[in-house]
This record gives structure tokens, sequence and C-alpha cells, in this order.
């Protein structure tokens, strides 16, 4: 038994590696997760992920923080210590958008954030899950989990003939954990 | 898609050949993987001199109080709050580059937001110390928050000074998000190239970043987002900025034109300092294929943009104040051409109006000699705005008994001198350890918008030539390009 645990198929172009996705699902080969140095439009729908809804999270974020300093507003301004300024009145809401609007934005911007670590498992000091040094640099990689029915060798051609520059066996699941 | 060919007729983003993606990486991060050349140091000397000057100057002010500067009965705002303006101004171009240009899709942002928009931090940070050393005491520097307190008083949300605290504070930390989101995928390339100490040191710092596909998804989605709240952010700061100015009722500052006329000086003396910084840093780390004569002359056209709107407002002022009828208006604005500060007011109008209105012609916009000193006499005219619209409107208001003059002291000079080191000596910090250029982002641009992608698109043929000729033409401003290459094709 193969001890290979993931096959990487590094390529040293985004189309060329486009096109190694699609001949790899021809012929029914799950692919694992793909690894590039820059975001490449179009990997997210044909490996079927789904579409972010970051942007429902912001929105939400957004709502909370504009109610929330709203309200504080509304507490010391006009509940708990109403000031007479010439008589105008109290509830002055065109003076409270500012304040208002500036906790929507930070709110949106950090909860957004936030979420986006929580989700993707980013935080400092995380062990980063590295499967070749060189996906953050110049290789556009595709890994492939080796414990399907295809044949190894089989996988290792496909990849060759897409154009990988290189195929790699990797008997571990990551590089990094040294 | 990165395969699509882009139109002939732009001008490419990325010049030089052979460059590949691994030369991106390197090239980029040489400054950061290498020890630094003697530019570096010389630079940093005397940016950290000009910081000590600032910690010496900022202590001092602490200690023997507010007094310790010119300010007075009649000029209570001078230096302090000018540079708070000038500062904050600056900081405005990084969001702009950063947001406003991501969301109009101007691809020719992606190898300058990176240090514009450590600029900004930067620059905020120079602001926000003038704003704790003007309260006189530092200490009390919470009151501005509405915490509950012993004198069961809240701070009035009517007052643009407590606009201001909230816009400056949510401006500086989503800047800072915006960046460091965007820093993260950089910060993973130099932690999977770097050995030992350093590898451990930027593996935190990358929050374990590893470019899957759900990672990169989730960043552009993030990206976009942040892009579409941080530009309504910019502007309202800088507008709120000016309601301090505005909803007094000091002639001068009296006036509903502020805000645009604030944002637009914002962007022109943030973009200013955008060119001061990339045009030596350019050359010194190496980078003229990355910010090439397109990026200059882009920056250029804005600051023309901008400056003419400045111009406008400043034109828009003087009739106001003459069609207002109001003689205290009317004063002030005479006042600024033939009082005892006329000498700043010829600054302001001389350095912002009549300078830039030169990059009308393109041989000066694509100078790169011409472009540094006109954005250098771009920063001075714009500290000189900010001097006149404070000091010169606050020192001849109504009561003639009352009139003043204000003089700066020493303290003054050294903590605005100092401001200066302190942001170079963040710079050139930020330039050692962190990519100065967002590499991903670059690297985005290389199959279409770069030189060699469209010399080759020129030599397979199939293009009008009229189109192909209109495209070399437009390559001879450039410093990088060899037009020899050119000749035959």
């Amino acid at each position: 038994m193969s001890s290979t645990k993931y096959i990487l198929g590094l390529f040293d172009d985004p189309d060329v590696m486009m096109h190694g996705i699609d001949k790899l699902q021809k012929n029914s080969i799950p692919i694992y997760d793909v690894y590039t140095p820059m975001p490449i439009h179009g990997i997210d729908a044909k490996l079927g992920v789904k579409e972010s809804r970051l942007g429902y999270a912001a929105f939400m974020f957004g709502c909370l923080g504009g109610t929330v300093i709203f309200s504080i507003i509304y507490y010391c301004l006009v509940h708990d210590w109403p000031m007479n300024i010439g008589g105008k009145p109290y509830f002055a809401i065109p003076d409270f958008v500012p304040a208002t609007f500036e906790w929507t934005v930070l709110f949106t911007a950090f909860g957004m954030a936030f979420t986006f670590f929580y989700a993707t498992h980013l935080f400092p000091g995380r062990a980063p899950r590295v499967m070749d040094l060189r996906a953050t640099d110049d290789r556009f990689v595709i890994a492939i989990d080796a414990k399907g029915n295809v044949s190894h060798e089989d996988i290792t051609n496909i990849l060759k003939e897409a154009g990988a520059v290189e195929v790699k066996h990797n008997t571990r699941k990551y590089v990094s954990y040294e | 898609m990165a395969s699509h060919k882009e139109s002939i007729i732009r001008e490419p983003l990325i010049t030089g050949e052979n460059i590949t993606y691994a030369k991106i990486t390197t090239d980029v991060l040489s400054p950061v993987e290498n020890a630094p050349n003697k530019a570096w140091w010389i630079g940093f000397i005397v940016s950290a001199l000009g910081a000590l000057l600032w910690v010496f100057a900022v202590s001092w002010t602490f200690w023997f109080g507010i007094g310790s500067w010119g300010l007075n009965k009649t000029v209570g705002w001078a230096w302090d709050i000018t540079g708070f303006v000038w500062w904050v101004g600056i900081g405005h171009a990084g969001t702009l580059i950063s947001a406003i240009l991501l969301l109009f899709r101007q691809n020719w942002r992606n190898s300058i937001n990176r240090s514009a928009e450590a600029m900004t931090i930067f620059a905020v940070i120079c602001a926000a110390t003038y704003v704790v050393s003007h309260m006189g005491r530092p200490w009390l520097a919470y009151w501005p928050l509405p915490l509950p307190n012993q004198f069961g008083l809240w701070v009035n949300f009517n007052s643009p000074l407590v606009w201001d605290v909230f816009a400056i504070s949510t401006y500086f930390s989503v800047s800072l998000v915006f960046w460091y989101i965007g820093l993260l995928p950089d910060i993973a390339s130099i932690r999977d190239r770097a050995t030992g100490l350093r590898r451990r040191i930027y593996s935190i710092c990358s929050f374990g970043w590893t470019g899957s596909v759900k990672t990169w998804q989730r960043f552009e989605t993030v990206s976009l987002i942040l892009a579409g709240v941080s530009t309504p952010l910019v502007l309202s700061v800088h507008t709120i900025v000016s309601m301090d100015f505005a909803t007094s009722l000091e002639p001068g500052w009296h006036t509903t034109i502020f805000p645009p006329y604030f944002v637009a000086g914002a962007i022109f003396s943030g973009f200013a300092m955008v060119q001061t910084l990339l045009l030596v840093t350019r050359k010194v780390l190496g980078l003229e294929n990355y910010i090439t004569m397109f990026h200059i002359e882009s920056m250029n056209k804005i600051i023309l943009v901008t400056g003419s709107i400045v111009g406008v407002a400043y034109l828009t002022e003087f009739f106001i104040a003459y069609y207002s009828g109001g003689e205290y208006e009317q004063y002030t604005f005479l006042n600024r051409f033939t009082g005892p500060f006329w000498w700043a007011g010829c600054m302001m109008y001389g350095c912002n109006i009549l300078m830039t209105q030169v990059m009308w012609f393109k041989k000066i916009r694509t100078n790169i000699a011409m472009a540094w000193v006109l954005s250098i006499i771009v920063n001075i005219g714009m500290w000189f705005e900010r001097f006149v619209i404070i000091v010169t409107s606050l020192h001849r208001d109504f009561i003639p008994s009352s009139w003043a003059m204000f003089y700066p002291t020493w303290v003054d000079v050294s903590v605005f001198i100092g401001s200066i080191g302190l942001f170079f000596t963040l710079f050139l910090l930020f330039l050692r350890v962190l990519p100065s250029i967002a590499m991903a982002e670059v690297k985005l641009l290389l199959k279409s918008s770069s030189e060699q992608a469209k010399k080759k698109q020129i030599e397979e043929g199939h293009l009008d030539p009229v189109q192909v000729q209109y495209y070399k033409d437009s390559l001879i401003p450039y410093d990088t390009v060899d037009l020899e290459k050119y000749e035959n094709a």
C-alpha cells in the first residue's frame, strides 16, 4: 500500500490550471482544494463552492452598529439629560447622523472582518496548513486526496497531460508543521 | 479570467521583459529579504532623529502645558490644528486609492494601493497625536467618549468635535483592517520563503493564510464590501473635519462650501504625498517596472483635477464673501492678501492653484523630476491653506481691539517637523518589513496588462496598425521601456 496521502499538481499558469481542473473533473477525480498565489475567478464555480454569505453578515453588523450608537445618543441626549440649547428640539436627528453613520461603518467592517477570520479559521499564531510552499509564490496547486479509487498513476498522467510542471506525491498532508 | 486579452490601446501597467510570477515576488520582496541599502539607512537615521525631536517636543508640551506653544487669547488654534488637518488630508489618498479606485475597477491602483494605505495609517497616527497633544491635558483624552462618569454628564453629540472623534477613530481602525486583510496573502508569501525565526514571526502575522479557493473567494467579498463602506467613510471624515470650522460663526470658516472643498483638498494633498513617496520609493527599491509612467501620470491627472476643484472652491469663497455683503466676511478675505499674513495667502493660492495648472501639459505630467517637485509644492501649499484658514481667519475677526498676531515657538516648529520625522520613520520601517506592493494583485495583471503580454499581441499580428501605432506612441514617455524593441515589430 502506498503511503501517498495527497497528490499535488503544480502549474505555472492559471489558465492551464483551469483546464487541468476541467480535465480532472471529466475523469471524475474529486479535487480536494486548489491553492493559488492570487485570486482566480471561476475556480469556485467549477469546484461548486457556494457564494460567500459574508455580505449578509456585513449588513447585519451594520444595522447593529447603527442601532447601538443611535440608542446611546438617544439615551444620553434625549432621555437621560436633555440640554436646552436655545429652545431647539432635544431629539435633533440630523445631528445624530454623523456618529450613527460612523458606527454603522465601524461595526460593518469589524464584524465582517472577524466573521471572515472565524469562518476561515484565520487567527494570529494558527499553524499554516500549507501543502506546497510555492503556492504563495508562483505555483497554482491542485490537491487531490489520494484515498480515492483512481490509481495514482492515472492521476499523475492526467495532471501531466494537462500541463502540470510538476506532480508531487506527498506522504504528509501539510508541509508546514516542521 | 486571467487569459482575457486587454485592448492594445491601453498603456501597460507592468513593464520590462521576462517578468514571471516568481520575479514579481522576488522583486517586491527584495527590500524585505535583504539588508537595507545605504539610501534606506540615511533616510532612516534622518527620520529617526526627527521622530526623536517629536518625542522631545511633545514631552515638553505635556510637561509645561500648551503655554509652551505660541497660542494667545485671539489665536487659540494654530499650528496644532493646521498640522492635524494637514495630516488627516494626506491620509485620504490611501483609502481613495484602495476603495474608490477598486469600485471603479481601476487596475492601476493594484501596484500603489499598499504603500498608499500604509501612508494613510501613518498620516492618521500623526494627526491623532496632534489631537491628543492639543487637548492640553492629554491624560483626560477619554473625555470625548460617552462614558458614564461621576458628573452624570454625557458628551454633546450635537458637536462636530465629537463627530470628529468618531470619524477619525473609525477611519483609522477601518483603514487598518482593510490594509491588514490585504496584507495577509503577501505576508504568507514572505513566510513560505523564510526560515527560522523570521518564518515563525511572519507565520504568526499571516494568520495561517493558505490561499485555498474558499479563502480567496471570501477575501474578495470582504475587499469589495470594505471598499464599499470605506468610500462614504473617507468622504465623511474630511466633511466632518471641515464642520469643525464650518459650524462656527467665525468669518472665513462659516461657509457651506467647506465639506466638498475640504474633501477635494484632502485628496489633492494625499495624492501629492503618495507621489512624493512613490517617486523616491520606486527608484530606491528598484520598482520602476511596477510603478510605471502610467501610474505617475494618472496620479498627476488626479492632482490636477482635485487641484482645480480646490481652485473653484477658492473662487467661490471670494465671490460669496463679496456677494454676501457681510463686511466681516469681506474683510477676512481681503486680509488674506493685504494683512500681515499676506505671504501665507500667496503661498496657499500660488502653490495650490497656479503651480498645479502647469500639469495640463503632458510633457510636465510625464516628467518625473517635475512631478516630484510639484508634489512637494502641493504639500507645502496645502499646509499653508490650513494655516491661512485657521490663523489668518482667527487673528483678525470682529473686534479690532482683540486683533493679534501669531508667532510659533520652537515647540510648535519642533512638533511639526518631528511629526514629519515620525511619519517617515514609520514608512521606512514599513518598507523594510512588509511588501510595499500588493504582490497578489499585481500578479493578476501580468497576463493581461503587462508590456510583454501586449508585445506578444503585437507580434501575433491581427491588430489594427493604427491602434498599434497609438500604443507605441504612448510608450514614449516611459522611462522603463526600451523603444528600440518596437522599431522592427
